[in-house]
């Protein structure tokens, strides 16, 4: 099934409440556009709330929280129904998050968590870092099947807390299957240029043979990988098995190519659940949980990677 | 004593690019190990010359730019500009060569802005290469709409990734460019030329030499270092990165040509010592990388060493092991207190 | 000047040497309390050597100093300070963007406490300057007030915290006439409260105005005292340009000038150089004579381009020609060694060789590179024929001495081969040596058929060596004056003559 018509499915299985949401206007504060799978998640959040024939204002805060907080205290001001965040940094969100709920505006967070107390927001919707490399770990455990396997492992930038979780969650699935093992792990900056340069150091210091597969976490690193072990005269995929996290278009053709395995999809689409939530608290005061866990996606080969390429493409990655 | 004086110019830069190798060869024996694999030469020491293309590059302009007082922020962000605009015209189906030729005149049209706000308009050169540097990251991301611009063509991929028998493209383009320019600077006069500007200005100016346009030149020359350096990155990784293309890098083109013993104040210089000074760079990365440490310690080792190639060649201690060898104390240039190292 | 009082401060035989020259050579100075002293003598007398020395700025090589009856050797300015020396330079060096009184006060600020006490600091400052005969307010930044005001700042600061001698380095330079005026009543106050000042300036009208006596120093040396209630502005300006060497044989003189080479009518720029013309032939040797500030290195720099000149006409041998720039002049063929050889001359990192051969370089475009072989016949050339004392042509030309810089800088200019050579001060700071072998080059130079303009302060060269002589002064041509008119006498009387006098005439 494609997303659109997932998408599609929703949008049909949620239109008893589309009367009250017609009339709805949301204000979204975005973080910026830093990476591809920003973008991505601005295109689908606009997608989601047009389909929901909710009015979305938008605001661009370009990496600064003051821009955020300014963004909000205008939807504030203009009295939205409610506020979609991404936070750009995790504290300093109090005093604004307060003046939202004098005003009786419910506030849900997206994508990242913030320090402030859990009455200050209705609820947030965020992806588990550390799930995801747990899935890029079972994935290749179930692979594996017992055989033996010399892992590397492309890290994210150094200190980040993608890079921690995501390591932290692959070793987590590994441990205790003495058959596999990190051989060599070293950070990629999350860059498609760093992750075919510390490849190319992995494959000489290793020797292309004894490396079995390889984790990166992200998308990217694995794409400049892939150029580096085929630069080394060996198949991607095939000679060395490679998994990584995000799920951004280039990953899908690989895996359709047969030059990568596996991607655990982080969804841009984190507007849709959130949606969901604030509609059922606003027709019938349903209090949705705290956190609303996105789901994690392993794809394989086995899915039609082709055609999901196709529908990414034209997200903004 | 060495009677050259070209080969004792550079002989520290060999002597410490020799001992950072020997490094290598300690944390991995097969270091010097280069063989044919899948029709390319592969080896430690051929990703050392091809990784350090886009440094060696940058620092042939960077190394004429700092010889006449001059410093140019700008190099990484045209190198992206340059990547983008390569990028978009193949995409947009023109011929590679096309796609070279655009990014060439886009690197060469920045290299003109830059020189224009420093020969005519006197703004200092930090500052006046600044502006490009905030804004140019941004026009890359215009032109690939923030996204990684993929492509697919042959011929531009063949720029960063192929091989000529064997050696990588990158390799021979930045050899071919440095050491012609190193050449070329020499054979003619610019050398000087551009050292007198770089020493008094004033003086120059009064004997003769059309210092603004020397001025514009250099950065022209910067800038079209940076845009082949832009094209070699976009080419390798076959996409156009906009936020992360030539990140940070004009830092390690500056550290480069102090690593060759250039004087950020102006005037000697040698662009041979800065190519070894960006050959030295990259050994000290592939030491790093080939180690195994874990990656939180990159920055500590790499700043550590760098710490330590500056004061074996900082002018005390030069003086003292001129004392040392009882030979009779020289002169030495000036020198500004070492650039720290703040690649992430 | 009673000589039986004990003098505030007595320098003797003072001597400083820089390498290859002589800067100060056993020099004398005796101040005495209420008393204004002029410093008198053109650049490179060595004023500012022996202010330096006085000052704990150079350690001297010889001499002592007494201030007040007892012997000191001050090792920095701070030192000289706390002893009773203060200082004041041209450019006031306070910092603009702290207030009056904070500059006033600075590194011994009153205090409370841990706090500085402002009320406390600006009513004193007020108080301060209020002696010195200006009201303002000293919670201003100092910026905010013209440099007048500021130089008066200064000069409190300097008295406040020194309070026996004061030197003012050319204090008036950047002051209008009001201005000075303001100055000099507060040196007056200054010369009531009984403190011996030192002043420097190159306006002859202020020395006489202001000063009791003065001490004029020529090459580093004493060459006269006087009390300048009895002497007058020809004996001042005869012993500053110096008249010793005018028993010199003259060097020979063509009896006809060669053929019109350049013609320069009205050149001029506003506050440089009022209307300048010139009638130049081969084979001549023009003097440019006037005091310092009198317009001579202008006019050098005007006609070759160095500075942009408002207006005027230049014809060389009939044709009408543009000098934007330098660049512009060389290709006429013109040549100028400048009167600054640090900052305008000599480029110090590069090679003797390459300083050498940089202006015909620059002429042949960067795309000729003038080869080797003839880089090394003309450098070894010049090396010879000028007697240029080196260990070898690639040492960097600023380990070489003032005269053989100033030598290097002339095989420079000779290797483009010029028609029209302008020297501006080529003798100053430079030994007795070289001193006579440029005079005789420039006589070589004009047998053969070169055209020179010669700007100096040493009268006694330009008679010796100039077929015409233009005295400028107040940035003014005043005088032109031709064969037998050309003595050392004639200059001086031209160059201090009074302007009403003149119209008298």
């Amino acid at each position: 099934m494609s997303i659109k018509s997932i998408l599609l499915a929703s949008a049909v299985a949620l239109s008893p409440f589309a009367a009250s949401a017609q009339d709805m206007t949301i204000g979204f504060s975005q973080i910026g556009s830093e990476s591809g799978w920003r973008a991505a998640e601005t295109t689908v959040t606009r997608q989601q709330a047009e389909e929901r024939g909710i009015t979305l204002k938008f605001a661009d805060a370009q990496q600064k929280q003051e821009n955020q907080i300014s963004a909000l205290r205008s939807f504030i001001a203009q009295g939205v129904d409610a506020i979609l965040i991404a936070p750009v940094v995790a504290t300093g969100w109090d005093g604004v998050l307060e003046e939202a709920q004098d005003a009786d505006i419910p506030v849900i967070l997206m994508d990242r968590m913030v320090d402030a107390s859990e009455d200050l927001y209705l609820t947030a919707v965020t992806s588990d870092l550390v799930h995801e490399g747990e899935v890029a770990g079972q994935w290749l455990v179930d692979t594996q099947a017992g055989e033996d396997c010399r892992i590397v492992e492309l890290q994210g930038t150094t200190g980040s807390s993608p890079a921690i979780d995501r390591k932290k969650g692959f070793e987590n699935a590994i441990a205790g299957h003495d058959n596999l093992e990190i051989v060599r792990s070293q950070t990629g900056d999350f860059t498609r240029s760093q992750g075919k340069v510390v490849m190319e150091s992995f494959l000489k210091a290793e020797g292309g043979e004894n490396i079995c597969a390889l984790y990166a976490h992200n998308d990217d690193m694995a794409v400049g990988a892939i150029q580096a072990i085929k630069e080394a005269g060996l198949n991607p995929g095939d000679d060395i098995k490679i998994v990584a996290i995000d799920g951004v278009p280039d990953a899908h053709l690989a895996i359709a190519n047969g030059e990568m395995n596996a991607t655990i999809e982080l969804t841009p689409n984190m507007a849709g659940p959130a949606l969901d939530a604030l509609m059922a608290y606003k027709t019938d005061g349903t209090v949705p949980p705290k956190w609303i866990q996105t789901e994690s996606r392993l794809y394989t080969a086995a899915d039609d990677n082709q055609a999901i390429y196709e529908e990414k493409k034209g997200l903004g990655y | 004593m060495i009677r050259n004086p070209f080969l004792r110019r550079i002989a520290p830069q060999l002597i410490i690019l020799g001992i950072v190798l020997g490094l290598n060869v300690l944390v991995f024996p097969d270091f010097f190990h280069v063989e044919m694999k899948n029709g390319r030469l592969f080896g430690n020491l051929i990703d050392v010359l091809n990784r350090g293309a886009p440094t060696a590059l940058l620092c042939v302009g960077m190394t004429l730019v700092i010889a006449t007082k001059g410093i140019d922020l700008s190099v990484g962000a045209v190198m992206a500009i340059a990547g983008a605009t390569a990028a978009s015209l193949v995409v947009d189906g023109n011929h590679w060569t096309v796609a070279v030729i655009g990014a060439l005149s886009v690197g060469a049209l920045c290299g003109m802005w830059n020189g224009f706000l420093v020969a005519f308009l006197r703004i200092q050169p930090i500052v006046a290469t600044l502006v490009l540097m905030v804004a140019g990251r941004g026009i890359a991301q215009l032109i690939t709409e923030g996204t990684i611009l993929t492509f697919l063509d042959p011929g531009l991929i063949h720029l960063g990734a192929g091989t000529v028998k064997g050696v990588p493209t990158p390799v021979l383009i930045w050899l071919t460019l440095g050491l012609f320019v190193a050449y070329f600077v020499r054979r003619t006069a610019l050398g000087m030329l551009i050292e007198a500007i770089g020493i008094n200005e004033a003086s120059s100016r009064l004997a003769g030499i059309n210092s603004r346009v020397l001025l514009v030149c250099v950065y022209v020359v910067s800038g079209i270092g940076a845009a082949i350096a832009g094209i070699i990155v976009a080419a390798d990784i076959q996409g156009a990165d906009a936020n992360n293309a030539g990140l940070w890098l004009e830092l390690d083109a500056i550290l480069a040509v102090v690593i060759g013993g250039n004087s950020l104040l102006g005037g000697r210089f040698s662009i041979v010592a800065s190519l070894l000074g960006a050959m030295i760079i990259q050994s000290v990365n592939s030491l790093i990388l080939l180690s195994g440490m874990p990656p939180e310690f990159n920055l500590i080792i790499k700043a550590l060493l760098i710490i330590a190639i500056l004061v074996i060649q900082s002018p005390k201690v030069a003086h003292l092991l001129y004392i040392l060898r009882a030979s009779a104390p020289q002169s030495h240039p000036k020198q500004l207190p070492p650039f720290k190292e703040s690649k992430r | 000047m009673t000589d039986e009082r004990r003098p505030m401060l007595q320098a003797k035989g003072i001597s400083k040497f820089f390498p290859g020259t002589v800067a100060l050579d056993n020099v004398e100075l005796t101040l005495h309390a209420g008393e204004i002293h002029a410093l008198l003598g053109e650049n490179g007398a060595g004023k500012s050597t022996l202010i330096k020395c006085l000052t704990g700025v150079y350690r001297r090589d010889g001499g002592m100093v007494v201030l007040d009856g007892t012997e000191v050797d001050p090792t920095s300015t701070h030192h000289s300070q706390t002893l009773g020396i203060g200082t004041v330079y041209q450019e006031v060096n306070l910092l603009p963007n702290l207030t009056v009184a904070e500059n006033l006060y600075l590194g011994r600020q009153p205090m409370r406490g841990p706090f500085v006490d402002r009320r406390r600091m600006n009513a004193h400052a007020r108080e301060t300057l209020r002696d010195y005969g200006i009201r303002i307010d000293p919670a201003q930044p100092l910026a905010t007030y013209s440099v007048a005001i500021q130089q008066v700042v200064a000069i409190a600061r300097a008295v406040e915290m020194s309070g026996k001698v004061l030197i003012l380095d050319e204090p008036t330079a950047s002051l209008d006439h009001d201005e000075v005026q303001l100055l000099f009543s507060v040196i007056r106050r200054l010369k009531d409260r009984g403190l011996a000042v030192v002043f420097i300036t190159h306006f002859l009208d202020q020395v006489f105005d202001i000063c009791d006596c003065a001490t004029v120093l020529r090459n580093g040396q004493v060459v006269g005292r006087l009390d300048l209630a009895t002497a007058s502005r020809n004996d001042v300006i005869s012993l500053m340009l110096g008249r010793q060497l005018a028993a010199q044989v003259r060097a020979p003189k063509p009896e006809t000038a060669g053929k019109p080479l350049l013609q320069i009518e009205g050149l001029q720029k506003t506050g440089m150089l009022g209307s300048f013309n010139l009638d130049l032939h081969e084979g001549e040797v023009i003097g440019l004579a006037g005091l310092l500030g009198s317009g001579r290195t202008e006019a050098a720099n005007l006609i070759f381009g160095a500075v942009k000149a408002d207006q005027g006409k230049l014809r060389l041998r009939g044709k009408d020609i543009q000098v934007r720039n330098p660049r512009d002049a060389v290709a006429h063929g013109f040549a100028l060694c400048p009167e600054d050889r640090k900052t305008d001359g000599i480029v110090g990192e590069l090679s003797v060789r390459d300083n050498i051969v940089l202006a015909l370089q620059a002429r042949q475009g960067w795309m000729r590179k003038v080869p080797r072989k003839k880089v090394d016949a003309i450098a070894e050339h010049y090396v010879r024929t000028l007697d240029i004392r080196l260990a070898n042509l690639d040492m960097p030309i600023r380990l070489l001495s003032g005269g053989n810089q100033q030598k290097a800088l002339l095989a420079r200019w000779l290797a483009t081969d010029p028609d029209f050579l302008i020297l501006d001060e080529p003798t100053r700071g430079i030994d007795i040596g070289a001193h006579a072998e440029i005079i005789a080059l420039i006589g070589r130079l004009q047998q053969d058929g070169m055209a020179l303009l010669v700007a100096s302060s040493e009268m006694e060269e330009l008679v010796a060596y100039a077929s015409r002589v233009i005295v400028l002064r107040d940035r003014n041509q005043v005088k032109e004056l031709t064969g037998d008119e050309i003595t050392s006498e004639n200059i001086i009387r031209a160059i201090a003559a009074d302007p009403r006098m003149e119209v008298a005439e």
